[in-house]
């Protein structure tokens, strides 16, 4: 995992899977590609078609609520965002996240605004508003997650291991 | 130290004691995944090259979200499902059999078992004293594959609940006030533990619908002590040998405990967009209501259409309100037939959706136009949630959405 920099878009507060990855694409779901081309399209409509890769996501409150669709962290990490950071995440979405090797980093996104520049170090812990240069503490993950993003996510972790090799 | 209901089953699941905050492997007993999850789960499983399940008879596939199909891109993913029943003889629930986690309670879990399920209101069956949670395709793909799943033990906020309901007032007026109480996300993580005189008292019926409701709170289940209640309901589906009684010890330990009087409750409502936003019934009178929908896996049950048909008996709903129920299963559907209570919605102008999901996901059946407002009966208003994010939808319990239905307007059932 290496130091990511990118530009930040800011969500708000309760941002659901349902704001993610609507329930009237639900045909896409098959489609994942063509998903991504929507994805957060009824938080905000500019999102999907003028982010960068690289970009990152601040959001507030519990993002990511709702349902247990996996792909809505799904086509987050296709569309290219390098990490999702919150003040904090919706319990499903988190471990889907980890899951799949989408990065989330818990901090206060109060310290971010619109389109600041953002550095994160994953490995180390660290996040820097390069804009405002402040650094932003984070609340570490659990370390079966960490263990499970450092192998790739838990379909890695299993084709190397054929088991849970986690504790 | 006294074991919560959670640290009770996933110990014996994980073969050791257990307190809140550990992590474990711990032995799955059913896994269930339906149309929306399904296929993403099936393409997890062959990425790991898992073609087989652990224990076919307790490994669900449910058509249910979009049943029957609407559209081919649908009925392809149906296709994949049941090709992949077929390969693995798991078991398949067709479309027209029912919502899963109403399916889950009637045929398939039982007390003291870890349900994971591809579908976040997978804590329903919480009420039958199980530790059942939801989880995504990737957990609950390698969790059929494997029998086994990692889990970290919750810690339990403990909700006391006492006095006696109103008149038409109930559990999802309960549920609704609980979560405006601690907020979307005020128990994330958490288990709910459900106790209590008024619990003791109260129907499966009513018991589902408060687990069904933990994951609105960002609970990790909801869950209920196994009784006479929970025997009785058991031995009706033909399966008095799953009972097995299961309690917490009195002096398990909290993290939190919310005491709530029932009788202080009103039919309550969340608004536009987010569960925790409720005013009570009354507030809401001037807001006109396009379509009522009663069904879902949150108040789908023969006592809900009972409670609607109640109020909807020779009546006619509103002229510019249009009314659609849904029998949340097969059996549901049958007994709710069987008791002249279908007859008596479509007299009062309802349209029979399947048993299913219906409208509440927003893929068919009932989508909302732009600027319509719903009264609806199921756990969610999220923008956009039933297929059109100019649509405004409110939620209540069966007795408000009927009595809404026929004012055309939303209303008080407190007062009839
Ligand atoms: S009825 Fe609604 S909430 Fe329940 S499983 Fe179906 S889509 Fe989900």
């Amino acid at each position: 995992m290496s130091i990511k920099k990118g530009t930040a878009w800011k969500f708000g507060d309760d941002i659901s899977t349902d704001h993610i990855a609507p329930g009237r694409l639900f045909h896409l779901r098959t489609n994942l590609p063509e998903l991504a081309k929507h994805v957060l399209e009824d938080a905000r409509k500019d999102f999907a078609s003028e982010m960068k890769k690289g970009d990152f996501i601040a959001a507030g409150r519990n993002f990511g609520l709702g349902s247990s669709r996996e792909h809505a962290p799904a086509i987050i990490k296709l569309s290219g965002v390098s990490g999702v950071l919150a003040k904090s995440f919706a319990r499903i979405f988190f471990r889907n996240s980890i899951n799949i090797g989408l990065s989330l980093i818990e901090c206060n996104t109060d310290l971010i605004d619109e389109k600041n520049e953002i550095e994160v170090d994953l490995k180390n812990g660290i996040v820097k508003n390069l804009s405002s240069d402040i650094e932003i503490p984070i609340t570490p993950l659990p370390d079966i997650m960490i263990k499970i993003l450092n192998e790739g996510g838990l379909v890695e972790h299993i084709r190397k291991h054929r088991d849970f090799q986690l504790l | 130290m006294g074991k919560t209901l959670s640290e009770k089953i996933i110990g014996k699941h994980s073969s050791k004691e257990v307190k809140a905050g550990d992590f474990v492997i711990a032995k799955v007993d059913v896994a269930a995944v339906q149309d929306g999850t399904g296929p993403l789960t099936i393409d997890k499983m062959s990425e790991v090259n898992l073609t087989q399940v652990k224990n076919p008879e307790k490994t669900v596939l449910f058509i249910d979200h979009a049943a029957p199909s609407p559209r081919k891109e649908l009925s392809n993913a149906h296709k994949k499902l049941r090709e992949f029943a077929k390969k693995t003889g798991s078991i398949l629930s067709e479309a027209g059999e029912g919502v899963c986690h109403q399916r889950l309670v009637e045929d398939f879990v039982a007390p003291g078992n870890i349900l994971i399920g591809a579908d976040s209101h997978t804590c329903t069956s919480g009420a039958l004293g199980a530790f059942a949670t939801g989880m995504g395709s990737t957990d609950v793909g390698i969790g059929m594959a494997l029998g086994k799943a990692w889990l970290k033990v919750p810690e339990t906020f403990k909700i006391e609940v006492f006095g006696e309901f109103g008149h038409n007032v109930g559990p999802k007026d309960l549920i609704l006030s609980l979560i405006s109480k601690i907020g979307s996300d005020g128990a994330t993580y958490k288990a709910l533990e459900f106790c209590g005189k008024t619990i003791e008292k109260m129907d499966m019926s009513g018991r589902f619908t408060l687990c069904n409701m933990a994951v609105e709170a960002g609970a990790k289940t909801g869950i209920i002590a196994s009784d006479e209640t929970t025997k009785k309901y058991l031995a009706m589906r033909n399966r008095e040998e799953d009972f097995k009684e299961i309690k917490a010890d009195n002096d398990a330990v909290y993290e939190k405990i919310i005491k709530i009087d029932a009788s202080k409750l009103k039919p309550t409502v969340s608004c536009p967009h987010t569960v925790d936003n409720t005013a009570g019934a009354t507030e809401l009178n001037n807001i006109k209501v396009h379509q009522v929908f009663i069904g879902s896996c949150t108040n789908g049950r023969i006592e809900d259409l009972k409670i609607a048909a109640s109020i909807l008996k020779d009546k006619k709903r509103n002229f510019n309100t249009r009314l659609l129920i849904s029998p949340a299963s097969k059996d549901i559907f049958i007994q709710a037939l069987q008791e002249g209570l279908i007859e008596i919605f479509v007299k009062a102008g309802a349209a029979i959706v399947t048993p299913g999901c219906g409208p509440c996901v927003g893929v068919h059946a009932g989508i909302l136009g732009d600027g319509e407002v719903c009264l609806s009966t199921q756990n969610r208003n999220f923008k956009g949630r039933m297929g059109n994010p100019e649509g405004l939808i409110y939620l209540s319990s069966p007795a408000t959405a009927a009595y809404s239905a026929m004012l055309g307007y939303i209303a008080d059932p407190g007062n009839i």
